[in-house]
């Protein structure tokens, strides 16, 4: 029977158990993945079986590295989500922990676009470190991306979106998260890329300021093509401000759409 | 008039435009994203666009933050 090991596709023999796969390839492994789970015990592989085999504190070869780290995905995601292109307008709170989370799942290609530099106050919840103050955030943003993945190719474009340049930033991808913090910003994006794209998808947020409860965000489909995650009314303001817990979960509300609509799912 | 807002159903005696109607609603127009009919309407044309009955519209007020 046929299976994959480190995603070679291999022969092995019928009734070939785990512990006899692990002696023969790799006798140091101390990490047993089988199918996107962690094997706890030995036990009888089936054809088409998806085998990583882990050893901890090893340093894989960058070749190795990209199978290794997809090792927990959902087998069948990887491969599907590679070949996918996003754009992230905005590079602060939201757009920040989107880019991350997509570049750990391995989407192929990111377009990031923001103007600002990083500053003291977006380090309460964004995705910055101190020696990265004064840094142009996409640039600092690039440098974090690749110490995650170095697989996920980042583009990026220091510069304010505008109506005038937003097709030369995001036209070539197929989902575009809108990550800005001024709501005349975010209307302004989503009108002209819906408008302008009505194929291509747009997931926005609205609505992540605060410490209300959690389970307060959702992700609710406006039209076939454009979806909002957030609370919808919870506005940054004078005595309500933006911290890392509820922004991050709005973020990661817009990267689960983002990689459910890579795979052909609906987010809502 | 007959309106279909977010799913709603709302009678209107005048008729209205969609800058109108947004002013009706106390929505700022440069903070929403308008869909008449399945369409996302540019807000450029929200001034000269004449609702009808029964027209079906998803309004979004975006809020600061992120």
């Amino acid at each position: 029977m046929l299976i994959y090991l480190n995603e070679k596709l291999i022969k092995i023999n019928s009734g070939t158990r785990l512990y006899e796969l692990r002696k023969k390839y790799k006798a140091d492994a101390d990490l047993l993945i089988v199918n996107g789970y962690p094997a706890s015990s030995d036990q009888e592989l089936n054809d088409s079986d998806h085998i990583v085999m882990i050893q901890r504190g090893e340093q894989p070869s960058a070749e190795e590295l990209e199978i290794l780290m997809m090792a927990r995905h959902t087998p069948g995601v990887h491969e599907k989500i590679k070949q996918g292109c996003v754009g992230i307008a905005g590079a602060g709170g939201l757009g920040s922990h989107v880019a991350v989370a997509l570049a750990r799942v391995g989407v192929g290609q990111l377009n990031i676009a923001d103007f600002d530099v990083v500053e003291p106050s977006n380090l309460n919840r964004q995705q910055y470190f101190i020696d990265q103050i004064g840094s142009p955030k996409v640039l600092a943003l690039r440098d974090n991306l690749l110490r995650i993945n170095p697989g996920t190719k980042v583009n990026i474009h220091q510069k304010r979106v505008t109506p005038e340049n937003i097709t030369e930033l995001f036209s070539e991808v197929d989902i575009l998260v809108e990550a800005f913090d001024a709501a005349d910003q975010k209307a302004m994006l989503t009108n002209y890329f819906l408008s302008h794209f009505p194929d291509k998808f747009l997931v926005a947020a609205s609505g992540v300021a605060g410490y209300k409860a959690a389970n307060t965000i959702q992700t609710t489909k406006i039209t076939d093509h454009f979806y909002l995650c957030g609370d919808g009314v919870t506005a940054a303001e004078p005595g309500c401000g933006l911290m890392a817990p509820r922004v991050g979960i709005a973020a990661h509300h817009q990267a689960n759409a983002v990689l459910r609509l890579l795979l052909n799912q609906s987010p809502e | 008039m007959k309106l279909i807002i977010n799913g709603k159903t709302t009678e209107y005696q005048d008729n209205l435009t969609v800058q109108q109607l947004l002013q009706k609603l106390k929505l700022s127009p440069d903070q929403v994203v308008v869909e008449l009919n399945r369409q996302i309407l540019s807000p450029n044309i929200h001034v000269k666009t004449e609702l009808k009955s029964e027209d079906t519209i998803e309004l979004v007020q975006f809020v600061g933050g992120g």
